[in-house]
């Protein structure tokens, strides 16, 4: 059943994908990512000394700053603070640096839909651009489940606040490995399966949602290629000076 | 640690606190591998919930749900305002969280919890999207009065599993909710009618009514940890174990709402699907117990 989107992409077909980083020259690293027309800015410093009150200081600390591109900051930039701290806290190796605050600020520059994924991904590049010694990347990915139970990736805001539901997903990437297949799995499925985060919006059956789960892991296959691709582009070019 | 023996009891309490404190993880650990935990409750077990309706008695609907020790109040207060110009025949509902010191050490005055905003919009974005409450009921007189609903959920005691109770108490406030009667006075505005109906002004609604509910959600938060799934955390739990996926499920187990916010630990899709039982489990222990509180106030 074919559906027709709006920019006549088809229903597995991602949004063109542009990556810079090191564009900020203050901040230890900084990314920018878009995905069509939703563009995000990420910037990192640290790891700065000291932890914050109520935080570990046996482990590293990870603070994520969200700016809305306008309005005050109210409860869903609170929410995604949080989501992305948590997101993040899990891919980073903590144990690293302890006593130490990382932070993260992410700067919306236009939402047109998948707004929390574009920031994971942005906020994932600025990480490795800092350096901050990270176990794997996180590749985020919307996925919007029609009426008709029809699953589609990547929508543009007008398609978010049309369907039924919609799912951001969060997975780690893609492994490229030297190791026997099956050696680096977990419980029989390989380690790109596993969901880092989820966060639904919206009534769909559990049903509809593995197939989102499906279909987010076989985008973030290519996304993890992207990504791939990019960075050792880029590591080729010099190295920022301290 | 060794047997215990009379004369040496107090001594191997005392050990066991501390190491209780010392050693948090390891000694949850001791307790999975046996399948309990501390409070000897098997893994897949929720702790005793209570559900009392009409806690506050001036409000329109209120209720007090307690989940194990987490105690979280809820209570609706209805107002007629002018609906929206894009929607002119749907109410609205406010829904806001609140986390004041009672309910926790960490809470103080100058430093609000990070959980309330969160759980505030979590709250709000499920309340609204699995159409428990149809806004057009609402309506009064379409493009000129409609109510607004505040719903206020306080956080009395905060252990553990914040959402599940703070949602099943703001599902048992609006079921207790009750329309009050208004009526048209002669400058056209909508007045709260008299009791008695001493006006001889024609009422807008007739009688108090109940909201018709739709499909109601119920939610359930599980804790991940290697491969334990843990049922309805404490708040120590949570602190020591930090891998949650919550699910929300409404009454035909249409999936509201599946939300892991990161964590060390990943969810492969047979921990998804282990937790997705659990909540069905769960959701029918709720109704049940919804529908006694419910059928325990109309006795009255």
């Amino acid at each position: 059943m074919e559906v027709d989107r709006e920019d006549g992409r088809s229903q597995n077909q991602l949004r063109p994908l542009a990556c810079s980083r090191n564009i900020l020259h203050r901040a230890h690293g900084s990314a920018s990512w878009s995905q069509g027309d939703t563009k995000v800015l990420a910037a990192v410093y640290g790891p700065k000394a000291g932890t914050k009150k109520n935080e570990n200081p046996e482990k590293a600390c990870i603070e994520v700053i969200w700016k809305p591109k306008t309005g005050q900051i109210g409860k869903l930039e609170k929410e995604y603070e949080m989501i992305l701290k948590r997101t993040l806290q899990s891919i980073c190796i903590l144990t690293v640096n302890p006593n130490t605050t990382t932070s993260v600020i992410i700067q919306v520059v236009n939402d047109d839909g998948a707004l929390l994924p574009s920031a994971i991904n942005a906020a994932c590049m600025a990480l490795v651009d800092a350096g901050i010694p990270m176990r794997h990347l996180a590749v985020s990915i919307c996925c919007c489940v029609a009426r008709s139970g029809l699953v589609i990736l990547d929508p543009t805001k007008l398609e978010e606040q049309n369907m039924k539901a919609f799912a951001y997903l969060v997975f780690p990437n893609s492994v490229h490995s030297v190791l026997p297949e099956g050696s680096l799995s977990v419980q029989g499925e390989p380690i790109e399966n596993g969901i880092i985060t989820s966060v639904t919006h919206g009534v769909m059956s559990v049903d509809d949602y593995f197939y989102c789960l499906e279909r987010g892991r076989a985008a973030s296959t290519k996304l993890s290629d992207f990504l791939r691709r990019n960075l050792q582009q880029q590591s080729t070019d010099s190295s920022k000076a301290g | 640690m060794g047997l215990p023996n009379a004369s040496g009891d107090l001594s191997t309490e005392v050990e066991v606190d501390a190491f209780r404190r010392l050693f948090p993880l390891r000694f949850f650990e001791k307790h999975l591998l046996e399948s309990i935990r501390p409070d000897a409750r098997p893994l897949g077990r929720a702790r005793d919930t209570t559900i009392a309706l009409g806690a506050v008695a001036s409000a329109n609907g209120s209720a007090l749900a307690k989940i194990g020790s987490t105690t979280m109040l809820a209570a609706i207060k209805m107002e007629v305002m002018a609906p929206s110009i894009e929607i002119p025949d749907e109410g609205c509902i406010a829904i806001d969280f609140h986390m004041p010191p009672i309910c926790s050490p960490i809470v103080r005055p100058g430093r609000p919890a990070e959980a309330a905003p969160v759980v505030a919009k979590q709250l709000s974005d499920t309340i609204l999207s699995s159409g428990m409450i149809n806004l057009k009921e609402l309506s009064l007189v379409s493009g000129k009065a409609a109510w607004m609903a505040y719903l206020d959920i306080y956080c009395l005691d905060a252990d553990g599993a914040l959402f599940d109770a703070a949602l099943l108490a703001a599902v048992a406030a609006f079921s207790h909710l009750e329309i009050p009667v208004v009526s048209l006075n002669d400058d056209g505005k909508i007045v709260l009618s008299e009791e008695q109906g001493l006006s001889d002004r024609e009422p807008v609604n007739k009688e108090k009514r109940k909201v018709n509910l739709g499909s109601i959600p119920f939610s359930l938060t599980c804790i991940l940890h290697k491969n334990y799934i843990l049922a309805d955390p404490t708040a120590e739990e949570e602190s020591i174990m930090e891998t949650s996926v919550t699910v929300v499920l409404d009454s035909s187990s249409q999936l509201v709402s599946l939300y892991k916010p990161g964590g060390a630990v990943l969810a492969y899709t047979s921990a998804i699907q282990d937790c997705i039982a659990l909540t069905r489990q769960r959701v029918k222990e709720l109704q049940k117990i919804l529908e006694e509180a419910i059928s325990g106030m109309e006795v009255d």
